[in-house]
């Protein structure tokens, strides 16, 4: 295959685009740091450039091996809700819609989840631990999908857009976490200098199993989460490519009117693709609680939304919503925060790796922007290749062409020349 | 009773400024979803200046000083607009994108630089600030609630809204921006030039949302600019779909929703709401939810510009 019909290909195009929009958002977090340097007594352009080396690193950044194996296995673990949460968004894009709620939805996940799992204490029976927590993980996916749902029914059913609706249940789900939890007095932290968090599933013995991931990745946090991760991308990628629901799905997207035409219950169609979704962001709020690690701080949750629901929204875009790519994309952007984190050795502090990430959406708005610009160029290659081609093929018979085009090369000299002969007169 | 009319007030400017924000933005042509970030930057920006101001004393009269922040605000919240236009309207990027991306930005430039230069997550006004309240505190009770505890910044954005709406509507330039939201190629095809309307309402937008976000943070917030502004921005949104993208209407839903918003934080002051026993989480809730029925009822008969959303295409009449 050559190399214009490669770089023609639609997931190619998709994979170039993204990893401009990726490479223009780094470039832009470098100059911002340039400038930091450049106003700031604390850093210096040196610094810049470290900084840029330890982002671009990640977890790699600690010179250490041991540390760089934990960093490894957290970066695993903590790309778990990144992933289900860009999912989400993934499959809700691709029925036309704007999952902005994956936020609210992760936060109802966390709720229930945690009141089942860390309710009941099964401490010294693993069997009984895994059953409870397979129990917590479904009843999560089911208040998501309620509450997913929700924006669906308004855009079915009123026509509401689903955005304001997915923001206002956003807020309106942090306010009932902190609400019932406030309530639950069992299930608080009141160790010494905790205030406002719950106790863990350590605590209760039902946390996500590990399958020995623990051993392979030393000290870090990793458990089987994100196996569930993988494989729910697998069945969202079935459902989409190869079943008829899914095709459905995405004639919603592409045409709503269309769908419509073709007999698709598109008001349906909506509903059920915002459950799933909600089911998706709600699973990534409980893989991520229910590890024995994470304790969850309940009393400041009203006032702000995890980042992880709207992280998922870059995620889904850099892997434009194919489930497959979400992984890929979710570990990423988990490499670039992780690196984010490391920056303080350099003297900035983390929140320069969320400018960048912000920075990559913005630019991933505008990839019809950066595909039309390859497709161009790709022509151009093509173009170019056709004419060598031509060229090559008519060199040995055609005098009198070459001898054109020659004569085509040394037009501007004549031009040139004239010019210059006018000029004397 | 009184001073529940009087935080009723203070909490329904800033969504009144801001939700006339959004329409500007949407009559044009643009969604502006990115209110919120542009409320965040601006109030970053005023905090910033209200600090350096007051720490060189500048500015004698806090008065004076409160309506010059708020300017710069503004001016602040119009440029940083700018990346929402020049995405949605040159290059013809997905609007929703591109304002969530400058929702996240936002917060993360505030926590970035914050940290930076000032050692905090977060910019505190000096204490002196408060110095912008106006007290009359032996006024006859109707005067009260206009005039004691009150902040200038209301009455400018009273102002700022009568006058705003009444350009939009009478002269020809707002005339012409509604139109580009409504049907952008016949405008072009009299000789309006739509890039240039779109720009202008999305730059008002953005200069209304950043007056509007340091207006909520000198009044509501104690004058602390963070990363969050509580989904004020977002608020303001809902209220201009309440509103049917109509001054008068967004009016009346700004009080309705200041009214409601202001009920959670201050609960605890009014005797009848705190004995009535319900935590604050409910009143908080009450908002989002009365939004939700509101938009289920009301988006029916929709009042929402024909165009908006969609970049202009010369080529597609």
């Amino acid at each position: 295959m050559n190399m214009s019909g490669f770089m023609k290909k639609e997931g190619v195009k998709s994979v170039i685009s993204s990893v401009l929009c990726i490479l223009a958002g780094v470039l832009l977090g470098f100059i911002i740091m340039v400038l930091l340097a450049l106003f700031n007594d604390r850093t210096s352009i040196g610094d810049a450039v470290k900084g840029l080396g330890i982002l671009l690193a990640g977890p790699f950044s600690s010179g250490n091996a041991a540390y760089i194996v934990t960093n490894v296995g957290d970066m695993i673990f903590y790309s778990t809700p990144l992933i289900m949460t860009g999912l989400s968004v993934a499959i809700a894009y691709k029925t036309g819609l704007f999952n902005i709620g994956a936020a609210g939805q992760f936060y109802m996940g966390t709720l229930a989840a945690l009141m089942i799992a860390l309710n009941a204490d099964t401490n010294g029976s693993p069997a009984m631990g895994f059953l409870v927590w397979l129990a917590a993980l479904l009843t999560a996916m089911l208040a998501g999908m309620i509450w997913g749902a929700i924006p669906g029914f308004f855009k079915a059913v009123f026509n509401v857009n689903e955005v304001i609706v997915c923001i206002m249940t956003n807020w309106i789900s942090a306010n009932i976490v902190t609400w019932i939890f406030t309530n639950t007095p069992d299930l608080i932290n009141r160790s010494a200098g905790k205030s406002g968090y719950l106790i863990t599933t350590a605590v209760t013995g039902n946390g996500t199993p590990k399958l020995g991931l623990d051993q392979v990745f030393k000290g870090s946090y990793i458990d089987m989460g994100i196996l569930v991760a993988i494989a729910l991308a697998i069945v969202i990628y079935v459902i989409l490519t190869k079943t008829t629901f899914g095709y459905e799905l995405r004639a919603c997207g592409s045409n709503k009117y269309g769908a419509r035409c073709a007999g698709m219950n598109e008001k349906r169609n909506i509903i059920v693709s915002m459950a799933i979704a909600g089911g998706l962001a709600a699973i990534g709020g409980a893989l991520y609680y229910l590890n024995p690690g994470i304790e969850l701080k309940f009393d400041t949750a009203y006032s702000q939304l995890p980042s992880y629901g709207f992280n998922g929204i870059p995620v889904a875009l850099l892997g434009s919503n194919n489930p497959i790519a979400v992984i890929f994309v979710g570990i990423f952007i988990r490499f670039l925060s992780l690196g984010g984190d490391h920056l303080t050795s350099a003297g900035y502090n983390k929140y320069i790796s969320d400018i960048i990430v912000a920075l990559i959406i913005y630019f991933a708005g505008f990839s019809m922007f950066f595909k039309g610009f390859i497709t161009k160029l790709a022509r151009k290659k093509e173009k170019a290749a056709e004419e060598a081609a031509k060229a090559a093929v008519q060199k040995p018979s055609v005098e009198g062409e070459k001898t054109g085009a020659k004569a085509d090369e040394a037009a501007p000299e004549k031009a040139l020349t004239e010019g210059k002969e006018a000029e004397t007169k | 009773m009184i001073f529940l009319l009087q935080k009723t007030l203070i909490y329904t400017a800033p969504l009144l400024i801001v939700a006339l924000g959004g329409m500007f933005s949407e009559r044009s042509g643009v969604i502006n979803l990115a209110l919120e970030g542009e409320m965040i930057f601006g109030a970053f920006i005023g905090a910033i200046s209200a600090r350096l101001f007051l720490e060189a004393g500048v500015f004698s009269n806090m008065q004076l000083q409160f309506i010059v922040v708020l300017l710069i605000s503004a001016a602040s919240g119009a440029i940083f607009s700018l990346l929402l236009s020049f995405s949605a309207i040159k290059l013809k990027a997905d609007q929703t994108i591109g304002g969530t991306a400058l929702n996240m930005l936002a917060p993360a430039i505030v926590n970035a630089f914050a940290l930076a230069f000032f050692n905090m997550e977060k910019i505190q006004m000096p204490a002196n600030f408060q110095g912008y309240v106006i007290k009359n505190p032996d006024a006859t009770p109707i005067e009260q609630i206009f005039a004691d505890k009150a902040y200038i910044s209301t009455y400018v954005i009273v102002v700022v809204f009568i006058l705003l709406s009444i350009w939009i509507y009478k002269t020809r330039t707002g005339m012409r921006m509604r139109a580009c939201g409504e049907h952008p190629q016949a405008a072009a095809s009299v000789g309006v030039n739509v890039f240039k309307m779109r720009y202008l309402g999305t730059t008002i937008s953005g200069a209304l949302a950043g007056l509007g976000g340091y207006a909520y943070i000198a009044t509501v917030a104690n004058g602390t600019a963070e990363s969050s502004i509580a989904g004020m921005g977002f608020l303001a949104l809902a209220i201009m779909i309440f509103g049917n993208w109509k001054p008068v209407g967004i009016f009346f839903g700004a009080l309705l929703f200041g009214f409601l918003k202001c009920i959670g934080p201050v609960y605890n002051s009014v005797d009848f709401l705190k004995n009535l026993g319900l935590p604050m989480y409910f009143y908080n809730i009450i908002p989002y939810a009365v939004v939700l029925v509101v938009l289920a009822i009301t988006a029916k008969k929709s009042g929402c510009p024909k165009a908006e959303g969609i970049p202009y295409d010369k080529g597609m009449r």
